[in-house]
């Protein structure tokens, strides 16, 4: 259990079981962050700087759990990062219902959910960050990925509707539409779509997990407390 | 005031005690003088309270009876908006709505 008297940064990450959410919890431990992170399963991390919860990010009440154990244990949120996210790389006439509602449920709802109890510790404190993760696939309105593409619109529209919103209270929202990284994401993803989306971006390579934090970097950093509302493109997209 | 409660329940009473502590909160950083009644308007035209001040009066309140019962609650739900009399009505209305959510 982190101590909970330290002046230590608090951050909570979705999804950081893996991939780009891991890899940023490791990241900012590193830098000295307390970091709260949640995934539908179990993380082994050895830092007792960190404390994961595992939950669907969709579930309202084991949300407003982490938030409740937040509030008692540190009393404050200085970043929240919503990384959890699905994709399913399909036609859309060989899409489920299901997969729809996944996939809404997780980047969209769990990203609203997780926003809207942040900002409730937010507003106590001045300059409280959330960023949120989008991705390329919204301006390139990529064949095959019409509900994953959807999903992430609407994530780009709740950052800044949020922004917004959440301005009074000093909090900025923004969100990195990162390209492909080498994550589970794309794992299913054939080569040569990769490839052609690859094609389409003016600096032409796969996503690292650097370019993320270089972008987190500078979303969250003190003196970005005016960038709000935007949706920071990968790649020259 | 710090109200907790030790068997999760909570009066009426109650409710409009943390209500009125919120309401303090507004008016101190608003330099507002909402009254603290069981009448006070808070939510449509007679209302003092601006959105951004309604949105901070409910946050608060919301807080504070999770804290005093130590049950989530979200006082802002589905049956809340979809009510022919707004609940944010009056501190009354509101505080029997809160009523029906924590006993739920």
């Amino acid at each position: 259990m982190p101590d909970q008297t330290s002046h230590k940064p608090v951050m909570l990450i979705t999804g950081t079981r893996k991939g780009i959410g891991n890899y940023l919890a490791n990241y900012y431990l590193n830098k000295g962050f307390i970091v709260i992170g949640c995934s539908r399963g179990e993380l082994d991390l050895k830092s007792e700087n960190y404390i994961h919860y595992c939950l669907d990010v969709a579930d309202e009440n084991k949300v407003k759990n982490i938030f409740r154990d937040l509030k008692r244990d540190f009393g404050r949120l200085d970043v929240l990062i919503n990384n959890a996210g699905i994709a399913s790389m399909n036609h859309s006439m060989l899409t489920p219902l299901s997969t729809v509602k996944k996939i809404f449920d997780t980047n969209v709802t769990g990203t609203f959910l997780f926003s809207r109890e942040a900002a409730k510790i937010m507003r106590k404190s001045t300059g409280g960050r959330i960023v949120n993760l989008t991705s390329v696939a919204v301006p390139l309105k990529l064949a095959g990925e019409a509900i994953y593409a959807a999903s992430k619109a609407a994530v780009n529209n709740l950052t800044q509707i949020l922004a917004a919103e959440f301005a009074d209270f000093g909090i900025t929202v923004n969100a990195i539409g990162a390209t492909p990284l080498r994550t589970d994401l794309i794992k299913n993803v054939p080569e040569e779509k990769i490839a052609k989306l690859i094609s389409k971006l003016s600096i032409k390579r796969l996503g690292e997990f650097e370019d993320v934090v270089n972008a987190v970097e500078f979303f969250i950093k003190p003196e970005s407390n005016y960038i709000t509302g935007q949706i920071l493109y990968f790649g020259g997209v | 005031m710090f109200i907790k409660t030790t068997d999760n329940m909570i009066t009426k009473d109650e409710i409009i005690e943390i209500i009125f502590n919120s309401i303090d909160e507004i008016n101190e950083q608003n330099r507002s003088s909402i009254p603290k009644e069981a009448s006070t308007t808070l939510f449509g035209s007679q209302s003092e309270l601006d959105s951004l001040g309604l949105v901070h009066l409910i946050t608060s309140i919301e807080e504070k009876t999770e804290e005093a019962t130590g049950k989530n609650i979200t006082i802002a739900d589905e049956k809340a908006m979809s009510l022919s009399y707004s609940p944010f009505k009056t501190v009354e209305t509101l505080a029997n709505y809160i009523k029906t959510l924590v006993d739920a």
